[in-house]
């Protein structure tokens, strides 16, 4: 570890990777299909880091993260919807009023811990779907909320998707740095011990929390915005929502910072490879597995690589020079 | 009045099924500390193998359950023996991780049924299924029946199992100090796997008696996955006792919210009343059963 | 002067009593020890000052200040810091960040919190392992882990819980050096817990004995070793007149 005194310091392959994302569009001609993909990714790296930062940075394994980010694509949908202010508004404001959401919520759920935290956020979640569904007056229930789209283009989209998944990622970065980020940890790793060190664990959840559920709810908000369309049952979805932001951080790594992100390029590359039937070259109803496999997926990895990509990559890549090494010898 | 009377009813003949499906739960809870998120998705393989031996071989859903249950009680036993079991050993930074493996699992179990059987709605249709008694101008359904005196002779055979037996005992050491049981020659590997098969047939069961209720999806479980950790809760880990009344409060709780608030809020009612008790009455309504 | 006041300290264990009215009162720069058989209640009188357990009865007083209903937290912050029996490292972290965990509770900055943790890694003698993870630790270095947290808090009183059980020899004598530079050379005031009779006898100015959650005695080292109730209840549990003859040469 050397002595650099700046708080945060990026290494090339986080460099290459920031370049790499920007420059991708421009080297290749992605299909409109292949652009919607991308932007899925981004969207992804936004509630996996989210969801990573409380639960896998600070041991509050929430299976409600749905709420935020439907409270953030509902902030959006309905400023335009009963006021018709461009939902690019509601981005920013999506995220503050998740942060509300998710300090009110905070209030009963960090009464809980372990388990009984995880089915108390599941819970706040559905009740949340439910009463979005139910209260048409306020949010057109089921009917959904509508909005033209800004541009036809998806590249913006990217462009956008992109700045605010890397915002995402530094700004947790950073914050893992600081005094807060030590705090998550040891708030994670054994709350009585690190009440005992005179950390003020309550107060360090709820900033987690706080700073978890902005993203949540900006992620929310960014895509009602690129969407243009939501209703509760897509965006407060317990599977589609709060159980995927789970198994993105897992995949990739809970608890590193750059774990979401690979976890979701992962979810979404190895669902579309299956979704085309391994681009074309499987018999057609290999495209009904994407799921499926998705799910194996996150079997063989809780069982064999409970760190995920990112955590235990120092273990897949000693296997691999292993296996390499003895193929040479051979 | 009439209708108070009959929502009283069916939520009571509900809760019958629900107390079958949380039996199942609040022994995995009670006994492996996790949350089975699996659980309806286990039942909707049970329903699967049910509806397949009616659909092609005839064969009537109750009649059935000597062929269902034994395949689900292995299903059971090989995901906690090669699945949940390992992980207890397997240091992790989220100790929340077998959780996770049952969402994995349940995953899996939906994505198998809609490949297998697509996503187009089932049932079985018997003689029965539509057949009500009317008894002072409330109608009761066959099936629901059928289902409520079920749970009831489930929920005993279990109590006396837990409390009666030897396997019972051992289950319950298990509960309570799993390394005190280790200590007292009780093999807590077996005892855990056996005790997530059990759960696991018990859900089976329950759903047999909803298969002529409802309409069977890939995507059914996990509603009621929901359902048996708010009856769990609500009834106190580990308790049989508590499981059957859990699952009545619920079921007319449930029935009264669509009667009096409204149908969308259906769900929510249990959700709520399961929150409060989490903060409010932690233990549940074991801590006045005491059993 | 005095730094920690217990005032008929009593824990009650729906109907059970842990401790039972105890009083002790610490003064600024001694090392005081707290012993007793298994089960006799110094862990809980541990527990109940830094607020793990709420007091059923009687006061803590912290400088003249009332304490007895703090947060957890604020106890340490206010500068009471502890070790536990059961050491409790924040396993996945390597050593330097569980002791830099502990420092920001005085430093703000990170460059701070690394700077106080390194020094309080090279007092204990963690220096050469910081970068190792606490999970990994064998027992010797997680018990000074445990003392090295507790430092890092900057605290003006340390509470050591059983910090020399398990120990070898070569252990016990350098974790006995350390609580004596934590007097010495740190000037913090010490209340320890200990079974291992070498380490309370050397180190302690005055012990308080306890037995069933109640006091027997208080006094010097030779004073406690010599009252016939305190040898009486060790008699009784797995100890020896032995141990504190030995113990006093």
């Amino acid at each position: 570890m050397g002595e650099n005194k700046k708080m945060i310091q990026f290494t090339k392959w986080e460099i290459i990777t920031l370049i790499g994302a920007i420059i991708l569009p421009f080297i290749f001609d992605f299909s409109p299909y292949i652009q919607g993909l991308l932007i899925f990714i981004m969207l992804w790296v936004i509630l996996g880091s989210s969801w990573n930062l409380l639960a896998g940075f600070t041991g509050q394994v929430s299976f409600g993260h749905a709420a935020y980010f439907g409270v953030g694509a509902y902030t959006a949908g309905l400023l335009y919807f009963h006021f018709k202010i461009s939902p690019w508004w509601g981005l920013l404001l999506g995220g503050f009023v998740a942060v509300i959401f998710g300090y009110l919520l905070g209030i009963i759920v960090f009464r809980l811990r372990g388990p009984y935290f995880a089915l108390g956020t599941l819970a706040t979640g559905e009740i949340l779907r439910l009463v979005f569904g139910e209260e048409e007056w306020l949010t057109n229930g089921h009917n959904g909320i509508l909005y033209m789209t800004t541009w036809v283009s998806k590249y913006p989209y990217y462009f956008v998707g992109l700045a605010l998944a890397a915002a995402s990622v530094i700004s947790i970065k950073i914050i893992m740095r600081t005094k807060a980020g030590f705090y998550f940890l040891s708030i994670r790793e054994d709350e009585d011990a690190a009440a005992a060190l005179g950390i003020n664990t309550k107060k360090y959840k709820n900033i987690s929390m706080a700073v978890s559920t902005f993203w949540a709810g900006i992620a929310g908000a960014f895509y009602m915005i690129y969407m243009g369309f939501i209703d509760p049952e897509v965006v407060f979805s317990l599977h589609n929502i709060s159980i995927l932001s789970i198994l993105v951080g897992i995949i990739g790594g809970v608890g590193t910072v750059w774990g979401p992100a690979v976890g979701a390029v992962t979810m979404v590359f190895v669902q579309e490879l299956f979704r085309s039937a391994l681009f074309g070259l499987a018999p057609q109803w290999f495209s009904g597995l994407h799921a499926l496999i998705f799910g194996v997926l996150v079997i063989v990895v809780i069982l064999f690589m409970p760190g995920g990509i990112m955590g235990d990559w120092e273990l897949i890549a000693k296997r691999f020079r292993k296996s390499t090494r003895a193929e040479s010898e051979a | 009045m009439e209708i108070f009377m009959q929502s009283l009813v069916s939520g009571l003949l509900i809760g019958g099924l629900y107390a079958i499906i949380g039996i199942g739960m609040t022994l995995i809870m009670g006994v492996l500390k996790i949350i089975n998120l699996a659980h309806g998705q286990i039942m909707m393989v049970g329903m699967y193998i049910t509806w397949t031996l009616w659909y092609f071989l005839g064969i009537d859903p109750y009649l059935s359950i000597i062929i269902t249950v034994p395949i689900v009680f292995y299903l059971g036993d090989g995901i906690s023996r090669f699945l949940l079991h390992p992980l207890i050993e397997k240091d992790s930074i989220l100790p929340e991780n077998q959780v996770l493996m049952t969402v994995g699992i349940g995953m899996v179990l939906v994505e198998l049924a809609r490949f297998i059987f697509t996503s187009d709605y089932r049932s079985v249709q018997t003689s029965y299924n539509a057949k009500s008694v009317y008894i002072a101008g409330i109608s009761l359904n066959y099936p629901l029946i059928i289902a409520f005196f079920a749970a009831i002779v489930l929920t005993g055979g279990m109590f006396f199992v837990l409390m009666k037996t030897d396997l019972g005992r051992s289950i319950r050491a298990t509960a309570q100090d799993s390394d005190a049981a280790t200590l007292m020659g009780i093999s807590s590997k077996r005892i855990t796997i056996l005790t997530y098969s059990i759960g696991s047939a018990l859900v089976a069961t329950a759903g047999i008696f909803l298969l002529p209720i409802y309409y069977l999806y890939p995507d059914f479980g996990p509603a009621f996955t929901v359902k048996a950790f708010v009856i769990t809760i609500l009834g106190g880990l580990g308790s049989t006792v508590g499981a059957i009344a859990g699952g009545i409060v619920l079921g007319i709780a449930e029935t009264f919210g669509a009667t009096y608030i409204s149908m969308g809020y259906r769900d929510a009612v249990g959700l709520v009343i399961f929150l409060l008790v989490l903060v409010f009455l932690p233990g549940g309504l074991k801590r006045f059963t005491k059993i | 002067m005095s730094i920690l006041t217990l005032d008929n300290l009593t824990k009650n264990f729906g109907g059970l009593m842990a401790v039972d009215h105890v009083s002790l009162s610490v003064k600024e720069g001694e090392i005081f020890g707290l012993i007793g058989p298994n089960g006799s209640g110094k862990t809980t009188i541990f527990n109940l000052i830094n607020q793990f357990y709420t007091v059923t009865e009687g006061r803590i007083y912290f400088q003249g200040t009332d304490i007895t209903h703090k947060k957890t937290f604020e106890i340490a912050r206010i500068g009471v810091g502890r070790t536990f029996q059961k050491v409790k490292p924040l396993k996945r972290l390597t050593v330097e960040d569980n002791v830099m965990a502990a420092a920001f509770n005085r430093e703000a900055t990170f460059a701070g919190a690394r700077k106080a943790a390194r020094d309080v890694l090279k007092f204990c003698h963690l220096d050469d392992v910081a970068m190792m993870k606490a999970g990994s630790l064998p027992i010797g270095g997680r018990k000074r882990l445990e003392i090295a947290k507790a430092l890092a808090t900057r605290p003006k009183i340390i509470l050591l819980d059983e910090t020399a059980a398990g120990l070898n020899p070569g252990e016990l004598d350098e974790a006995i050096g350390i609580i004596k530079d934590i007097r010495g050379k740190l000037g913090i005031t010490v209340l320890i817990v200990e079974h291992i009779m070498k380490v309370i006898m050397t180190l302690s100015d005055r012990i308080h004995a306890i037995a069933h959650g109640a006091t027997i005695t208080e006094g010097t080292p030779e004073e406690v070793a010599k009252n016939p109730a305190v040898i009486e209840s060790y008699l009784g549990s797995d100890y020896n007149a032995e141990e504190f003859s030995n113990a006093e040469n």
